[in-house]
């Protein structure tokens, strides 16, 4: 069931049938709108971003923005290398800094490292498959990684996830926090695939990241460009929000 | 300024635990946090009553005095340098999870009227679509009666947000199971 603050044009159902996990996942009462108190308006995103960037600033490494050597072997993942970048940006446009974000994916291969990952591709001993980075002052974020291999599911007969990096953002709020996942331009398995389906048909693109030519590195990686809107708190007429709302401008 | 179009989510799958669970996030505390130590556990379960093996808890919450460590929470209440509260566990194959943490003071709801204590919980899992948000309040807390955010919940409906108090070894412990979908399906919101 969805409610006024998921925007159907935006948002996938919860239940969608396609996709069978949702069958039995999917709430079936209808969601309650909760307004906008100081627990909405508020959110870990600061707070982590700070502690992250504290750590940045004692090791560079910490950042973890770099997939294809973070494994730490000193050898690089196996793949074709990729830079992938863009903005960080809320409703309005204005760029957010200094905001967390968390990626995963497959190998090359199209495995995981992960102890329930059963299809039988190769794991690359060079490549972790997780990092994270932190937007700067103009709200962009780069990552180097290596370009995911598609993989197969159970979720019908001959399943397969098309290419996809996994996304995870706070942004400034609650309201602002944003699990989802980023595709590759041409892939002819996203007309099949429930997941990148359950998104209506309107804001599927808004996954996609573009190919970039000015961020393609001669001799070394292509580039991609994906930007990320997140959601921000409601204006609401009391006192609280309007203090609040000045202080994080 | 050109109004943007927001991104959708998408599910975090079932491999999410490298990337979100690089390791363990389910203490909120160290020994100097201020409050009163709390063991919240629980288990989430799907429509069939089945655990759910592969999901992840993430809370937020106020300090013991009731303050939000974020930029937004101007008021007087003291920050606790030992305690951010945020906090993030997975689920095992019992469909179980365990945080310790501490209980959160009351906040403002709005300028005339104050919260009962309580949690901010979202709830990501294979199958899920959106991440469900919902709220984690504590049974014995007298104030809940007052709560603007739980009256607007249907009576027969409050249960699910309220963790129960028990004790076990002298700690308490506040049990908190999430129910997906069907018989005692938990209150979920939309922002
Ligand atoms: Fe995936």
């Amino acid at each position: 069931m969805d409610g006024p603050g998921r925007d159907p044009s935006t948002f996938p159902p919860y239940l969608y049938e396609a996709y069978r996990a949702t069958t039995r996942r999917a709430p079936k009462q209808p969601l309650i709108p909760l307004p906008h108190t100081l627990s909405e308006i508020t959110g870990p995103g600061p707070a982590l971003s700070g502690a992250l960037h504290q750590t940045v600033q004692g090791a560079a490494s910490a950042e973890d923005s770099d997939l294809t050597t973070n494994m730490g072997t000193g050898t690089e993942a196996m793949g074709e290398r990729i830079i992938v970048t863009g903005r960080v940006l809320d409703e309005g446009g204005t760029p957010l800094p200094n905001t967390l974000i968390e990626i995963w994916q497959a190998n090359a291969a199209g495995r995981y490292r992960h102890r329930v990952d059963q299809h039988h591709a190769p794991l690359d001993p060079n490549f972790l498959g997780y990092g994270r980075c932190l937007t700067n002052k103009d709200g962009v974020y780069r990552l180097i990684t290596i370009r995911p291999g598609a993989y197969p599911w159970q979720n019908h007969p001959n399943a397969w996830r098309p290419a996809h990096i996994h996304f995870s953002l706070f942004g400034s709020s609650w309201v602002s926090r944003l699990v989802t996942q980023m595709y590759f331009p041409g892939d002819p398995l996203q007309p099949l695939d429930p997941i990148f389906n359950s998104v209506p048909a309107a804001a599927r693109a808004r996954l996609i990241a573009q190919y970039a030519h000015d961020v393609t590195q001669d001799g070394y990686a292509l580039g991609f460009r994906f930007d990320i809107v997140l959601h921000g708190p409601n204006a609401t007429p009391f006192e609280p929000y309007e203090t609040a709302q000045r202080a994080t401008r | 300024m050109t109004r943007r179009d927001l991104t959708p989510p998408q599910t975090v799958g079932p491999f999410f635990h490298g990337g979100l669970l690089p390791e363990a996030m389910n203490v909120l505390v160290t020994g100097e946090t201020a409050g009163e130590r709390i063991r919240i556990e629980g288990c989430v379960y799907d429509g069939d009553g089945a655990p759910v093996s592969d999901a992840l808890v993430e809370i937020w919450q106020a300090n013991a005095a009731g303050r939000y460590r974020h930029p937004a929470d101007r008021r007087s209440a003291p920050l606790d340098p030992a305690f951010t509260g945020f906090g993030r566990a997975g689920t095992d194959e019992r469909g179980f999870y365990w945080l310790e943490t501490i209980k959160p003071g009351r906040v403002p709801f709005d300028a005339t009227r104050t919260q009962a204590p309580h949690l901010n919980v979202f709830v990501f899992a294979r199958g899920l679509l959106d991440h469900l948000r919902t709220r984690l309040y504590f049974d014995d807390e007298r104030t809940n009666t007052d709560d603007p955010v739980l009256r607007v919940v249907p009576q027969p409906r409050r249960p699910t947000l309220l963790a129960k108090h028990q004790t076990a070894g002298g700690r308490v412990i506040y049990r908190y199971d999430v129910v997906l979908q069907g018989d005692g399906e938990t209150v979920f919101f939309t922002l």
